[in-house]
């Protein structure tokens, strides 16, 4: 399977990483060869076999609604980058600054 | 205790000394402390080491030895791989994404050792994000390993193996994805063991492929295996993979004989790749366990050549989602040089993660993508279910398998580092166990041209307690652990 440049930009804009020419170029080889080398997969006969999404044989887990003990706000926040108060600052989504 | 004793030192002789008065933890943590500074520069295995919280630990341990209060692990120093969340220690996940990350709190297996009086010395380097098998990936800097510092540790819990090998540390954790537990420790000439999935709580590790991802112990025997996974083991509310289950004494299954014990060697892990020293070790491995009065046979697990390829597309898939959180705004690095949200979030997860972890994510993303989904991800996971069934099916005839932990012993520093592809293949034989969910374990089982072989098994879900059997009787049998890398 060898990806054309394009499809490794768009899914570097999917993945938000953003990436130099060349180092889209080094990805779309080095992705290209794992691919390749992947392909056997298909040949796999897997007519009337499940997926497999995980191994542990548990089903959806729920608690008792009731209140429990969590961290304290100022722990929470903590390790935030950029505060206001007691909220979380981001940047502006519409426009550049 | 001088550097000699500390290197050989294992938790159950620790605990008899503690215990008799012969030492005290502080004492013990004291030696080392030592043991680190004296190699440290030149292994590189730890991230951080807890100088002053490890002596106030110990301190607190001796008082509780001193009451004549019992832990599993009380008084010992131990090191934890550093995608395990310590309570107000820096826990960075060896990337500079995470390079400043202090959590709030400590994951359940901290607390559990905490509660079992473990001392913790300091946090393990490792493969950024736990991507990688040499620990080269780390942002900070690779682990040497202690048995050639021209060699790799293996990775990615590289830092716990060459630790515990080197005597920085009594016992350690890791974590292991695709095998990046038995991978060091079968290079490190240690013991580790990845349990069965669901048997220990993944809450607090630092999620890499959640439907993979374990924690296990990194010790100098067998029985220290036993000893720490009796302690880190059982249900957790807190992971909703965690099953119910009443952990036993793990230590009453070191048994030393293996008569009426049924074990199947598969022969699809002794082909392509595997080098012939350390084909020769584990046949050498196999008669030893013959003379202990096991039963051995050859089996076939047609679809072990798949696994490679499920793995690394289930593992980048779900580590792709997993690492779509970093976007620092809740935690972690954050790009100063952006304009908007669109640029800091891009600039911040292309400074923010390294070269593989990169690779990983556009590699999962490519495979969850529509129109890819069905050919990648899905076929994947149908494919999981075969080799899954093919396991069930062996464990009906065999209590264990067992198999080389890695095709290879220690390699060159750099040696793989630009070919993903070839560094891929270090964990062809330790995959398949994270794929079905089963337990396996790495022993010392050889040694070539000075570097340590990998012996491992391989039980059923749950099976730890054969493991703990089979890998004890062959340790007790052979001499292989009690080879020392010297310093």
């Amino acid at each position: 399977m060898r990806l054309k440049l394009q499809d490794v930009r768009d899914v570097a804009a999917l993945a938000r990483l953003k990436m130099t020419g060349s180092e889209l170029e080094l990805m779309r080889e080095q992705l290209s060869d794992i691919l390749t080398n992947f392909d056997a997969l298909s040949s796999v006969n897997t007519n009337d076999i499940e997926p497999t999404g995980h191994s542990a044989d548990v089903d959806s887990v729920m608690r008792d609604d009731e209140s429990k003990e969590s961290l304290r706000l100022e722990e929470v926040l903590e390790n935030v980058p950029s505060k206001h108060g007691n909220f979380v600052r981001v940047r502006s989504v519409l426009g550049d600054q | 205790m001088n550097s000699q004793e500390i290197v050989k030192l294992t938790a159950h002789k620790a605990k008899k000394c503690l215990e008799q008065g012969d030492i005290s933890s502080k004492d013990l943590t004291t030696s080392v402390l030592g043991r680190i500074k004296q190699v440290e520069d030149r292994l590189k295995a730890f991230i951080t080491v807890t100088e002053k919280e490890s002596i106030a630990n110990a301190m607190d341990a001796d008082q509780r030895i001193d009451g004549k209060q019992i832990g599993s692990l009380l008084g010992i120093p131990m090191q934890i791989k550093d995608n395990i969340c310590t309570k107000g220690i820096v826990t960075t996940c060896a990337s500079r994404m995470l390079s400043d990350f202090v959590p709030p709190y400590d994951a359940t297996v901290v607390e559990r050792i905490r509660r079992a009086g473990a001392v913790l010395v300091g946090k393990g380097n490792m493969d950024e994000f736990a991507m990688g098998s040499s620990t080269e990936n780390s942002s900070f800097y690779s682990t040497k390993n202690p048995w050639g510092l021209e060699k790799v540790p293996g990775g990615s819990s590289g830092g716990p193996a060459a630790a515990v090998a080197a005597g920085e540390c009594v016992v350690a954790l890791g974590s292991d994805t695709g095998g990046s537990i038995r991978q060091p420790s079968a290079l490190c000439g240690v013991v580790g063991l990845k349990p069965t999935y669901g048997l220990v709580s993944r809450y607090g590790l630092v999620a890499f492929a959640s439907s993979l991802d374990q924690i296990g112990p990194i010790t100098k025997d067998v029985h220290d295996s036993a000893l720490v996974l009796g302690v880190i083991a059982g249900h957790d509310p807190k992971d909703s993979t965690s099953i119910k289950y009443d952990v036993p004494d793990y230590t009453a299954s070191l048994k030393t004989d293996l008569r009426g014990m049924r074990i199947g060697w598969p022969k699809e892990y002794f082909v392509d790749g595997i080098e012939p020293g350390v084909e020769s070790a584990v046949r050498e491995a196999m008669e030893v366990l013959q003379d202990l009065g096991a039963q051995i046979e050859e089996i076939s697990l047609p679809s072990t050549k798949h696994a490679l390829a499920v793995y690394y597309i289930i593992a980048p898939s779900e580590a792709s989602a997993n690492l779509a959180r970093y976007d620092g705004v809740k935690y972690g690095y954050v790009s100063e040089d952006a304009t908007g949200m669109w640029d800091a979030l891009e600039k911040t997860r292309r400074e923010g993660f390294g070269a593989e972890v990169r690779r990983r994510i556009m590699l999962g993303t490519y495979a969850l993508s529509a129109g890819y989904y069905d050919a990648y991800y899905l076929k994947a996971q149908k494919v999981r279910t075969l080799i899954t069934d093919e396991f069930k099916e062996a464990f009906k005839r065999f209590d264990v398998l067992v198999a080389p932990t890695s095709p290879t012993v220690a390699f060159n520093l750099g040696e793989k580092l630009s070919d993903p592809l070839k560094m891929y293949l270090n964990d062809v034989l330790t995959i398949p166990a994270n794929i079905a969910g089963i337990p396996a374990i790495s022993v010392p089982g050889g040694n070539v041209d000075g570097l340590p072989v990998g012996l491992q098994f391989l039980a059923p879900h749950m099976g730890e307690e054969l493991l703990f059997h089979v890998a004890y009787a062959y340790e007790n049998a052979t001499s292989w652990h009690k080879m020392y890398p010297e310093l």
